[in-house]
């Protein structure tokens, strides 16, 4: 057995430490990048596809070959070509051009929908699971109403009242996905809350702030990754019915989701104006998702 | 009378598939049974006693498989026996009994129903023979009034009750091997007592072979014939009870058996303790596998794996000093080493040196948790789970709690530290009210109480570091952070006999006992003077076990720590505590300094209590004190003396009148009217 080491209670310097932590954060930081990109194959491709998504929108004018609203009547649904690659559509519109200009919408709707409605959801559903009783009953309440109403026409009643625009599809599609957030999280809270590092913690004097943080929010991770990578998806393809009802993107801009719902009556005719938007937008849907499973595994000591 | 076998196991190797490539859970277990008999199957958590079980039974979850070895049933290799084949003998030729008897009933039909299931897959009956036999059989496991408790669901009924559901079950066909793999370990042990004593009867009455899988060496000693002691999936040794027990031939055995708490064990040395834990499936030592925890292991131990020795009177030993060749290459490791002189004496108890001196003291102390009903949530009763209770605890000194689970000792502790608010009565820290305390001054109170869990798993947060999980209070109390946090986390855990450089591990790289002592560290960060050890070694091997209880007394020597001691281990209470309560449905009936709660218990509680204990020596036969029934529901406790309904002794008074707390002697009170 060891002998006792004195206990006494440390003050050292504190513009030192201070120095010393921030550069021991920022090592800390590298080295986890490292291991990321050592330890999960599938994340690190699926994070540079959505890089990718993400450039092509950003860049757009420069990189879409054709203007994404111009409409070329002497090229009615061609079919892939060297000079539109994913051909054009009905209109004479040249699909790779609106592709890239519909990446603008789609992925703002679903990462800002995921981002916002995450963390509403979780700080609501943290907040209900750890205090209980009232406070519970009435969070719980307001949820259930939500989710009694069917999704796509609160959405639609949402956006109605708020008008046509980007931000208000955003809106409407946050409040329709904040439930489901906040249901798990308040189940992961109420089971987290009776472990015994909660109790552990309390009696070591931590109030119900550092107890969220500390130990409910890292515990939950993984199914608060799982619903987020469901909810981007979703999120897109709502966008898609809210525009084509009139709603989100005004009719000449382009977004993916509308793209697949204008080219479904011409799917025999035109197969290539339904399989582009529908490729690109699985990959990106798929890119999301592997990235979440790389994300939780990652962030489980129990795999490292 | 050569009695016939009936199993026999031979050269059993089951294999396990994992993320690592295939693993031996168990390897090369070879044992019969004969007729009438039982046989023990002892190991700790991880030896493979469970597999075993499961293997015989071809019950294995589908990433197992039994790569090799024969089960010999009946001529038949149940090894080799198609599944078709082999459920018709499970159930109604070798029957099993599981440990929680929560989870083995379906919830959903009555138990009259789960026990005809089982007669109408086997027997080929009329359903009024069916309903005869479904009576019967709760008559025989001791359910009475079987015309209706036949129609209750299992949640209707006690822990004690389910498991004799589950053994009606299992006895249904008359099968002649029955299978218990750990039947009393989720029971209090008055319940155990109970079950044991059922078991026992029933195999007297049907001459069933009963194979008995347990880690508990009383259990074994007080219900088995021979007993066959498993470590990392080997057999080690096998043996008769009585020369187990009173000569055991290999080192594992001998050091299980020496590091057991007993009723006779000396307080003041420590406990002799296996150090290290059983390895993991894939980190098998190599050679013997228990040479790194071996004290007598040499060179050969560390490179040959030993044969299984067979020795006289039908008794066998996996070791090398058995081997009669290598007698000298062991000589000298006998001679030269005594083995007490390892193990430091602990210092003088700090407790003696300072007694007297009140830390704190709990007066009249009550619990009720509210029962509600309806949307409204209406109160229609109270679960009064500590009711009036008074104590004291002095500097320095260990203090037990000991009761069966529901009895308001785990609550106790809690409201001690303000983890629960208290509904009435008082807890003076020091000769200042607790409940005084607010915001700030409550914070710092927090420092001078801490808790130690039972459950290593889930005391730690799995997805902080070590350090992390260590430093949590020194950086709630703004005592250390940045790397001199870090420095202390290490110092603490060397103080609890860890590593320095454990500080950025996670808690699922560590053992079991590991974790202990980790939640130790933890408790100790802030300097506390009073620790709340809530079954801090019930959940633990029993090895492991007694390194942790040889900590917190050297901890509690060089800190001059308080303890206050929860547990349902009246041994384990009574090696490490100064003075025992004995809690009864949220009441102490009993408290007395631990030599004469053990030499002289006077409440007739405290006297069951301490006679159910099994005694890991298989020579004494103890007159024992069955207590009738389960633990009263606590949310309707019985009128007057709440023991009544149980008391063998009782008396008309006890039914009206609670009784009041008397002094027998110098702090030893008790509170029954039939004292005097």
């Amino acid at each position: 057995m060891n002998p006792a080491p004195q206990i006494n209670p440390g003050l050292p310097n504190t513009s030192i430490k201070q120095l010393s932590t921030k550069r021991i954060r920022l090592r800390k930081s590298l080295d986890e990048t490292k291991r990321f990109i050592k330890t999960q194959k599938i994340g690190v491709i699926s994070l540079s596809i959505i890089m990718l998504f993400i450039l092509l929108a950003a860049f757009a004018p420069l990189i879409a070959p054709y203007d994404p609203i111009e409409q070329d009547r002497s090229a009615f649904m061609l079919a892939p070509t060297a000079a539109h690659i994913m051909g054009t559509d009905d209109l004479g519109r040249d699909i790779f051009s609106r592709i890239i200009f519909g990446a603008r919408v789609s992925l703002l709707v679903g990462i800002a929908t995921v981002a916002i409605s995450m963390i509403c959801g979780t700080i609501l559903g943290v907040i209900s699971g750890y205090f209980g009783k009232v406070i519970d009953m009435a969070i719980q309440r307001v949820m259930d109403a939500i989710m009694a109403i069917p999704p796509l026409i609160l959405a639609l009643f949402i956006a109605a009242l708020l008008g046509p625009a980007i931000k208000n599809v955003i809106i409407a599609l946050t409040i329709v996905n904040i439930p489901h957030f906040a249901r798990i999280t308040r189940g992961e809270m109420l089971r987290i809350k009776e472990m015994n590092y909660v109790e552990a913690s309390r009696s070591a004097g931590s109030g119900a702030l550092r107890i969220i943080a500390k130990h409910g929010i890292p515990n939950m991770m993984a199914p608060i990754i799982v619903i987020a990578s469901l909810t981007f998806g979703q999120s897109i393809i709502a966008e898609a019915s809210l525009s084509f009802l009139g709603i989100g993107t005004p009719p000449p801009n382009p977004s993916w989701g509308l793209m697949l719902s204008g080219a479904s009556s011409y799917m025999e005719n035109a197969p290539w104006m339904v399989l582009f938007p529908g490729l690109v937008l699985s990959i990106a849907v798929l890119a999301f998702n592997l990235l979440g499973d790389a994300l939780r595994d990652f962030l489980d000591p129990k795999l490292n | 009378m050569e009695k016939s076998t009936i199993l026999s196991v031979d050269g059993l190797k089951t294999v396990f598939q994992t993320r690592h490539g295939y693993v031996d859970a168990i390897n090369d277990i070879t044992f019969t049974i004969s007729q009438g008999e039982t046989v023990a199957i002892v190991g700790e958590s991880g030896s493979g006693k469970s597999v075993t079980a499961l293997s015989i039974m071809k019950l294995l979850e589908s990433s197992g498989q039994i790569a090799s070895g024969q089960v010999l049933f009946n001529d038949m290799n149940l090894a080799e026996l198609s599944d078709r084949k082999i459920r018709d003998i499970r159930g109604k030729q070798i029957a099993m009994i599981f440990q929680d008897p929560m989870s083995c009933l379906d919830p959903l039909y009555t138990i009259g129903d789960q026990i005809m299931e089982i007669l109408k897959i086997h027997e080929d009956l009329t359903p009024a023979e069916a309903d005869n036999r479904v009576l019967e059989l709760l008559k025989l496991v001791g359910i009475p009034d079987g015309e209706t408790r036949r129609n209750s669901y299992p949640h209707e009924l006690s822990g004690g009750q389910r498991q004799r559901v589950m053994i009606a079950i299992a006895l249904a066909c008359r099968p002649n091997l029955l299978i218990a793999d750990e039947p009393t370990t989720a029971l209090d042990v008055t319940v155990q007592a109970q079950i044991l004593g059922l078991l026992k009867q029933l195999q007297a009455d049907f001459g069933t072979s009963i194979i008995l899988v347990t880690h508990d060496l009383g259990v074994v000693a007080e219900m088995a014939d021979r007993v066959i002691v498993v470590y990392s999936g080997t057999v080690v040794e096998q043996s008769g009870v009585h020369e187990l027990f009173s000569k055991p031939e290999h080192p594992y055995t001998e050091a299980l058996i020496r590091s057991i708490p007993r009723a006779d064990t000396d307080r003041t040395a420590p406990l002799h303790i296996i150090r290290g834990s059983v390895p993991g499936l894939h980190e098998m030592p190599s050679g013997c596998r228990f040479h790194p925890r071996c004290d007598y292991a040499t060179e050969i131990c560390t490179q040959q794996e030993p044969p299984l020795f067979h020795l006289e009177s039908d008794r066998s030993s996996r070791c090398w000093m058995k081997d009669g060749s290598l007698a000298k290459e062991f000589q000298h490791r006998l001679n030269t080493d005594n083995l007490d002189s390892r193990h430091p004496a602990p210092p003088n108890d700090a407790y003696t040196a300072s007694k007297k001196e009140i830390l704190l003291e709990v007066h009249n102390m009550q619990k009720h948790f509210p029962i509600l009903k309806g949307i409204l949530s209406r109160k229609v009763g109270a679960v009064k789970a500590v009711d009036g209770v008074s104590f004291e605890i002095f500097k320095g000194e260990t203090l037990g709690l000991v009761g069966e689970s529901g009895c308001g000792k785990s609550t106790t502790g809690r409201l001690i530290l303000r983890l629960l608010d208290i509904t009435d009565g008082e807890v003076k820290y020091g000769g200042i009210n607790l409940a005084e305390f607010k915001g700030r001054q409550l914070k710092e109170q927090r420092k001078k109480m801490q808790i130690v869990f039972q459950d290593p798993y889930s005391s730690l947060n799995p997805r902080m570091t070590i350090g992390d999980i260590i430093s949590e209070p020194l950086e709630i109390h703004r005592i250390a952070s940045g790397s001199e946090k870090i420095r202390r986390a290490g110092e603490l855990l060397e103080m609890v006999g860890l590593s320095s450089k454990d500080v950025y591990k996670f808690p699922h790289q560590f053992s079991g006992g590991q974790r202990q002592r980790i939640g130790i560290a933890r408790a100790l960060a802030t300097e506390p003077e009073l620790l709340v050890c809530d079954e801090a070694v019930s959940a633990l091997d029993v090895s492991v076990q007694a390194q942790i209880l040889n900590l917190l007394k050297k901890l509690q020597g060089e800190l001059a720590l308080s303890y206050l001691f929860i547990s349902h281990d009246l041994n384990v209470v009574k090696y490490i505590a100064d003075r025992i309560c004995v809690m009864y449905l949220g009441k102490i009936v009993e408290t007395a300094d631990s030599e004469t709660l053990f030499t002289n218990p006077t409440h007739p509680y405290t006297r069951a209590l301490l006679s159910s204990v099994p005694v890991p020596d298989p020579t004494i036969k103890k007159e024992r004190i069955i207590l009738e029934g389960d633990v009263p529901n606590p949310a309707k406790p019985p009128s007057g003396c709440a023991f009544h309904t149980r008391c063998e002794h009782a008396k008309e008074i006890c039914k009206s009148k609670i009784p009041e707390f008397k002094q027998m002697s110098l702090g030893h009170k008790v509170a029954c009217h039939l004292i005097n």
